[in-house]
């Protein structure tokens, strides 16, 4: 019986037909598509994209130069240099990330001690050279004062789970 | 006066040409628009949109690609057969135009109403190998050999299949002329009685076209593209509108052989109201629908199953029925011809 019923089905093509009618069926559903320039998926607070090094609200930058993410960093993508300022204070002369190198870990930002460092959601940073990509200082405090207004809100709704 | 010209040497060349082009050019912006029918409708059955920025839903997409196509550069390969090269996409594109000359659009409204419709179809399909066999052979590649060889081998396994049923439904016509084989239609349409026959012509109708899930001759995921890996440009423009061409003709047989053509789906007023070769378009695009559908449903053959199903499957099934159909039509007397 077990095989008659297997042929019977083969010879009336049920599996096909039932496939078929699967596809037919999504045919007629709403699509999953998001125009994409126009229309942008929502991001979780957490989201791990381009970098920005924050500054406190006096206009301070936060980065006191411990360079715990240049320890962390398992792509060696991020470079110190440091020495004291004028007023005695700890600051980088040189902060670089080499965003090709980068893997987007976000140990970096979990390292810092002062939420100096943070990843932000900006994903759109294609660059027509490679050269762009080697992130200085100037460029991250950049990106910082450009999002941080996004950035605090961020790390205030991520906060009750970090 | 007109009447004159058109029987003058001349006028009858303009008419030719007349008609030829009143069949070609709406064939030619269909297969443009099938194109981008099988990118919206594979979409809409995978949840996506498909093209959309072209003009209002992606219109415009066609010609975007057309003209891509035209503006790139014609690569031939260095120890390719530059004649056979270059020869094999026109003998493709070609084959798949001029067998429109004997598609009836209507009640005698064929280019060429010639008696043996049926064989010219068959012969012009059969051609069609050698488009591919010479464009594998001539680029000079293995991938597009092995291409040539499969797609040779697939379409030769199928087209015995098809000619059966294609004699079964002749047996039940009595004539080769595709006009007749519609007008014997007009009290039921072949697709009810010989449904098992409609279905083995659809798929051997994929098959021959090399359309999924028979499209191992473009197996990508071994062969890269098939036998027209080495194709750019106009000679793969020319690949790509006949085989999409030949997916037309092969719609349109479905439609003539098994779905009444250019007949209504009944003989009464509101289906009347509709002219006959509207009503072979629509049958044309629903069969080029299922073409996609089937494209979007199922995962592509093995080549030893594919061969299983010609050989083992089709060709002793479609065998028995032709014999079981001529059997039926003698004893109940209905055979055309007065021979029963």
């Amino acid at each position: 019986m077990g095989t008659l019923s297997k042929a019977a089905r083969s010879m009336l093509l049920a599996e096909l037909v039932s496939g078929m009618s699967v596809t037919l069926k999504a045919f007629f559903k709403p699509k999953a598509t998001i125009n994409y320039p126009y229309e942008k998926g929502v991001l979780s607070p957490r989201f791990r994209g381009e970098h920005a090094l924050r500054r406190y609200p006096n206009g301070e930058e936060r980065c006191i130069a411990c360079k715990l993410c240049e320890a962390t960093c398992p792509a060696e993508a991020i470079t110190i240099e440091a020495e004291p300022r004028d007023d005695g204070s700890r600051r980088t002369t040189r902060y670089d990330i080499d965003m090709t190198k980068c893997i987007y870990c976000g140990l970096c930002e979990e390292a810092c001690p002062v939420d100096a460092i943070v990843e932000g959601p900006n994903y759109e940073f294609a660059t027509e050279t490679r050269e762009e990509l080697m992130y200085d200082k100037d460029k991250l405090l950049a990106n910082g004062d450009r999002w941080e207004s996004v950035l605090a809100r961020r790390l205030e709704l991520d906060a009750p789970y970090r | 006066m007109a009447d004159f010209f058109f029987h003058t040497l001349l006028g009858q060349l303009v008419l030719i040409v007349l008609e030829t082009l009143a069949v070609l050019v709406p064939l030619l912006l269909g297969v443009a628009y099938l194109t981008l029918a099988e990118r919206k409708v594979m979409a809409a059955m995978q949840l996506r949109k498909g093209p959309n920025v072209n003009g209002p839903f992606g219109v415009l997409q066609a010609f975007a690609d057309a003209i891509k196509m035209l503006t790139k550069e014609t690569v031939i390969p260095s120890g390719a057969n530059r004649m056979l090269f270059l020869f094999a996409p026109f003998l493709t594109f070609s084959l798949a135009m001029v067998a429109w000359a004997v598609i009836p659009t209507g009640n005698g409204l064929a280019i060429a109403n010639i008696n043996v419709g049926v064989l010219y179809l068959l012969a012009i399909s059969s051609l069609g190998v050698y488009g591919i066999l010479i464009a594998g052979w001539a680029s000079n590649s293995k991938y597009a050999f092995l291409g040539g060889l499969r797609s040779a081998a697939q379409m030769v396994s199928y087209e015995v299949s098809i000619g059966l049923v294609i004699v079964s439904v002749l047996l039940a016509v009595g004539s080769l002329n595709l006009n007749d084989i519609v007008l014997a239609q007009r009290h039921v349409w072949f697709c009810l009685p010989m449904f098992p026959m409609f279905i083995v012509f659809f798929i051997s109708a994929l098959a021959e076209t090399n359309r999924a899930p028979f499209d191992l001759p473009e197996g990508e995921s071994e062969l890269v593209a098939g036998f027209f890996v080495e194709y750019s440009a106009l000679a793969f423009g020319l690949f790509f509108l006949g085989e999409y061409a030949n997916m037309f003709l092969m719609s349109g047989m479905v439609s003539i052989l098994f779905l009444g053509g250019w007949l209504p789906p009944l003989g009464i007023a509101p289906f009347t109201w509709i002219p006959g070769p509207l009503w072979l378009i629509a049958k044309i695009l629903f069969c080029l629908f299922v073409f996609i559908w089937v494209r979007a449903t199922f995962p592509r053959y093995r080549y030893d199953q594919l061969m299983r199903l010609g050989w083992k499957v089709f060709l002793p099934f479609s065998l028995a029925w032709m014999v079981l159909s001529a059997g039926f039509l003698m004893v109940t007397g209905l055979l055309p011809g007065g021979a029963g």
